[in-house]
């Protein structure tokens, strides 16, 4: 009786929760896509920097992993409106979360950079390359490489961050599910259905990196 | 841009930002203990013999590490009440954070428990401990010496979650600092101020955690 209600009741949810299952994608994938274009030059700057920019990047990076990302989330959607920048819930949540994305993928890059022999660097100028050529063909295929699999897991990281853009109104899947929790009173029910799904999400791309960590752990 | 800084509204509140850091610091500390304890159960059943056991531990850990945090965090403040668990919202987060922690720290554990050598367990039992007194006086302590690094980390990213208490309204930092933000207007300040709070409290963990690490590693 009482699953059967929760089955109608998502039926008539569905176009709602159908919306909000696509905001979080599109919030995860843009945030994603432009927090690791974002963090390779953080990982970079880190690395090969003139000093000074170093320690400015480095600040950068520290402060923000520093600081909870619901703390980001909340300053990017109230600071940038009284700076004069207007944005809107939606983007400036996604601006949050980049930031969030590229401090996490910048430390990577850093890592995989540094973990890199030396030998690579001297062998490659030892053949004539530039310092350019040494990176864009013996460095970053390597240290890409490297950083895959943990780059997928940071990918769930973003999808459960998504969540808190639910507190700025964007009407991601969480808040969706609170509207319509918020008409039929099935919290338990829906709640459980909201995990399921973020479950889902995640769970496949963390075993996606599994995969790919098998695969390129072959070479 | 013409803003003209202005701490004053913050300057006057910063008692309750420090209370709400306590408070945060206070939870952070609970669940960890707590999670702790359940990361350690959680790990043995992981690495038990018995299939039941460790399907339980690894359906446990897998369900809470794919679901964020803000969606158990609502379930538990919202849905139980509906199954006839009531519970504060201080009580409410803290049972989260807890059953949070617990899925990750197991991760932890169980890492721990199977970079140790073999010798030590079969080293206990032979000299006549019992299979539960091996584990609580030789596995785990080595063990927990040895995951001192990760459980570090665990703690301060467990404290900074702690932020997410603001969404049922437990009174911590970010929760007052969302209150100044709306009473005062000054956005920039509070937000600067509380995030600087953050930092510095994460940097001061950070250090503290690192001198507990260096004095209890293992001698090598």
């Amino acid at each position: 009786m009482e699953f059967t209600q929760f089955l109608n009741e998502l039926w008539i949810a569905r176009g709602a929760l159908w919306q909000g299952f696509q905001l979080t994608v599109a919030v995860s994938a843009l945030a994603v896509a432009f927090g690791t274009v974002l963090g390779l030059f953080v990982g970079m700057m880190l690395v090969y920097a003139w000093a000074p920019f170093k320690l400015l990047v480095r600040l950068y990076v520290d402060f923000i992993r520093g600081t909870p990302v619901f703390v980001l989330v909340l300053a990017s959607f109230y600071i940038l409106s009284v700076i004069g920048i207007q944005l809107n819930a939606f983007q400036a949540g996604v601006l949050a979360i980049t930031v969030f994305c590229s401090s996490h993928v910048g430390e990577m890059v850093r890592g995989a950079l540094q973990a890199i022999h030396r030998g690579q660097t001297e062998a490659a100028m030892a053949i004539g390359l530039t310092f350019r050529q040494t990176f864009q063909y013996v460095l970053m295929p390597q240290a890409l490489r490297q950083i895959l699999p943990t780059w997928v897991n940071a990918a769930t990281e973003m999808v459960k961050a998504s969540t808190l853009l639910s507190v700025i109104g964007v009407a991601e899947l969480l808040l969706s599910t609170q509207q319509v929790i918020s008409r039929n009173f099935l919290s338990l029910e829906f709640y459980f259905f909201a995990g399921l799904i973020y479950f889902a999400i995640d769970f496949s791309i963390e075993r996606f990196g599994r995969y790919l960590e098998r695969r390129l752990a072959a070479y | 841009m013409d803003y003209r800084l202005n701490f004053d509204a913050v300057w006057r509140s910063f008692d309750l930002l420090l209370s709400g850091l306590g408070l945060g610091l206070g939870l952070a500390v609970i669940s960890i203990f707590l999670g702790s304890l359940i990361g350690l159960v959680a790990a043995f059943a992981m690495v038990s013999r018995n299939k039941v056991w460790r399907t339980i531990a690894v359906v446990y850990v897998t369900a809470i590490r794919n679901t964020p945090i803000l969606v158990l965090i609502f379930f538990t403040f919202f849905a139980l009440p509906q199954m006839g668990v009531r519970l504060g919202k201080v009580e409410s987060f803290v049972v989260t954070l807890t059953v949070y922690a617990g899925a990750y720290l197991t991760e932890v554990f169980r890492g721990g428990l199977a970079a140790l050598p073999r010798g030590l367990r079969e080293a206990g039992l032979a000299i006549g401990m019992t299979e539960w007194r091996t584990n609580l006086w030789v596995i785990i302590p080595v063990m927990i010496r040895n995951v001192l690094p990760a459980l570090s980390n665990n703690f301060i990213s467990l404290f900074k979650d702690t932020s997410l208490a603001a969404a049922i309204a437990v009174p911590e930092l970010t929760f007052y600092a969302r209150q100044i933000n709306v009473n005062s207007f000054r956005v920039i300040e509070t937000w600067m101020v509380a995030s600087l709070m953050y930092v510095v409290a994460c940097y001061v963990i950070a250090a503290g955690l690192r001198r507990v690490e260096r004095k209890l590693a293992i001698p090598r």
